[in-house]
């Protein structure tokens, strides 16, 4: 059984993932089963409760305005799947 | 005289410091250790004794771990090693910087020499997802030795680690750590910093310590904690010596047993043997109070509605521009997004980006995230109403113990429920630990069994106090496998 509202391909693709027919019709299964798992949730009367964001809510944490050393040019590329010139090299956006 | 590396790091450093040995004794030994029973463990994705060696040369062992190496998780940056969260998104990264635990291990005089390996971006509860190698337990190699952080408690259970870095976001380090009959420990939220770590979900994941002891978990608590201006989230708090509480007794120590946390379904030899835990606790001094966490039910549906959104845009950054796998000849840039994450994302990452973004997409997010983080105001609120209570509370670290390779692959609900009594932890941020406490006996194998204390938030020098008067009495810690 998986969930009515769950279409795997349409989220993956939101998600940018490309999915085999294998893969969409698996994780369809299973995240429908963990989906209908979660439902269980609905079942609590939260009104009046306050989401929580984070464990311990810290609220703008500012440091002085003012330059600090960061990664270094050639240490920032190295990793780069492509470069050239000193730049990253991206795949075409416009035609 | 036993091993060198059967030494605990407190013991390695009385050693150091009365010229028995050296530290580059010790990671010789560590070297050697490694070479004769990784093979038949796996735990280790890589490691660069040559850089190590050279530090150990000229280690000063009055430092706080002084000498001592420290294997880390693949999922945490060490300048110049490689970091791929045992992933082929990140095959051939290397971390242009230290992450900040590393820096403090470092100043400390500790010496990391290893990568470990883990479910893939920290995704799993049995290092199985994995897309380099499957790490097996060395109480029984035919069996997982948990997750994430598997590798970093299967090493240190067969000896060829002393202590080790893991992260926990949901279990990963207390999970692993149970499951291979070692001490791994779970520090509040904001205790100690993440800059470095690779995310998965920011408000919930933590690095700390998995070692043989806990006053070794609490040495080196001291060094990674505290407020680090690359992580806001990371908490300005006084310096506190979390080894302040070893040695002494349970007497008047107040631990809850919550109710929801002996369930049916789980292991009935591994209650049993948590039940025997509580006693011995009580007959060494401690009040035991039942508690209830009337929520617990609801932890595992709000971890992976939280978990996965958080890991969705925290991924997200793996496009195959900057850094990463990135996919041949793409037709345009939708193309070189869609088939550079299907090829560099392994099957759990991609089910739980996808399970993320459908939870924060448009028309669902209140249904689910914001429902989410609603019932986590409960659990936490369950916490705080129990810890008015008592001091810690004591319960099973899993409901299960090593199983079967292979065994749980195909049904993520089923691995997921594995998690049901350390996900509640991070939900909260409170701290954890989890302890050896006994065996049981699954076919031929006898397969260690985890006790879990919890504390309240930024309660760790009274959490390992506790954690330590139990190790010490019940002895359970200087058992080893004897597969290996």
């Amino acid at each position: 059984m998986s969930s009515p509202n769950l279409d795997v391909r349409d989220v993956a693709r939101l998600a940018r993932i490309e999915l085999t027919d294998e893969e969409a019709t698996t994780f369809q299964a299973q995240l429908g089963r963990v989906l209908e798992y979660v439902e269980q949730l609905k079942t609590l009367d939260v009104s009046g409760v306050e989401p929580t964001a984070h464990a311990n809510p810290v609220f703008n944490v500012l440091r002085e305005d003012v330059s600090q050393p960061g990664l270094l040019r050639e240490a920032a590329l190295a990793n780069a799947p492509h470069s050239a010139n000193n730049l990253v090299v991206v795949t075409k956006v416009i035609e | 005289m036993s091993e060198l590396t059967d030494l605990s790091i407190s013991e390695l450093q009385a050693g150091f410091r009365r010229g028995e040995f050296t530290p580059s004794d010790a990671l010789r030994a560590l070297e050697a250790r490694i070479s004769a029973v990784d093979p038949a463990i796996d735990a280790y994705l890589s490691r660069d004794f040559q850089t190590a060696l050279a530090a150990a040369e000229k280690a000063d062992i009055n430092l706080p771990l002084g000498g001592v190496p420290i294997g880390i998780k693949d999922a945490i940056n060490v300048l110049g090693e490689s970091c791929t969260c045992s992933s082929k998104m990140l095959a051939g990264f290397k971390s242009p910087y230290d992450a900040t635990v590393i820096s403090k291990l470092r100043a400390a005089g500790a010496i990391p020499y290893g990568r470990l390996n883990m479910d893939e971006f920290a995704m799993g509860s049995s290092t199985e997802n994995s897309a380099y190698k499957k790490t097996r337990n060395p109480w029984d190699t035919t069996r997982i030795p948990g997750g994430s952080s598997g590798g970093s408690a299967a090493s240190v259970a067969a000896r060829e680690a002393f202590a080790t870095l893991g992260s926990d976001t949901g279990g990963s380090i207390r999970q692993p750590a149970a499951l291979c009959g070692v001490v791994g420990l779970k520090p509040s939220y904001g205790r100690v910093s993440r800059y470095g770590l690779v995310a998965f979900a920011s408000s919930l994941d933590q690095i700390g310590p998995i070692a043989r002891t806990t006053k070794d978990c609490a040495s080196i608590l001291n060094v990674i904690a505290g407020k680090d201006s690359h992580d806001s989230t990371s908490l300005d708090l006084p310096s506190e010596d979390f080894t302040a509480k070893l040695g002494g007794d349970l007497k008047g120590v107040k631990l809850g047993v919550p109710k929801e946390y002996f369930v049916d379904g789980m292991n009935p030899q591994v209650r049993a043997q948590v039940e025997a835990a509580i006693k011995r606790c009580q007959e060494l001094g401690a009040e035991i109070i039942e508690v209830s966490l009337p929520h617990t039910s609801y932890a595992v549906g709000v971890y992976y509605i939280i978990a996965t959104a958080e890991a969705s845009a925290n991924l997200a950054r793996f496009d195959g521009v900057r850094y990463g796998h990135r996919a041949k000849n793409p037709r345009d840039l939708l193309d070189h997004y869609m088939r550079s994450r299907d090829e560099g994302f392994g099957s759990e990452v991609k089910r739980r980006i996808i399970l993320g973004t459908y939870v924060l997409s448009s028309g669902y997010y209140d249904a689910y995230y914001l429902r989410a983080q609603k019932v986590r105001t409960l659990i936490r609120q369950d916490f705080t109403n129990a810890f008015e209570k008592v001091d810690a509370l004591i319960c099973p670290t899993s409901p299960d113990a090593a199983f079967k390779i292979g065994e749980r692959v195909d049904d993520p609900l089923r691995m997921y429920l594995a998690d049901i009594f350390t996900i509640a932890t991070n939900l909260a941020g409170i701290c954890g630990i989890s302890v050896p406490c006994g065996f049981v006996k699954e076919e031929d194998s006898h397969l260690p069994v985890g006790l879990q204390f919890l504390g309240k938030a930024l309660d760790e020098t009274r959490l390992l106090g506790i954690a330590d008067a139990y190790e010490r009495a019940s002895g359970f810690t200087t058992q080893r496998p004897q597969t290996v």
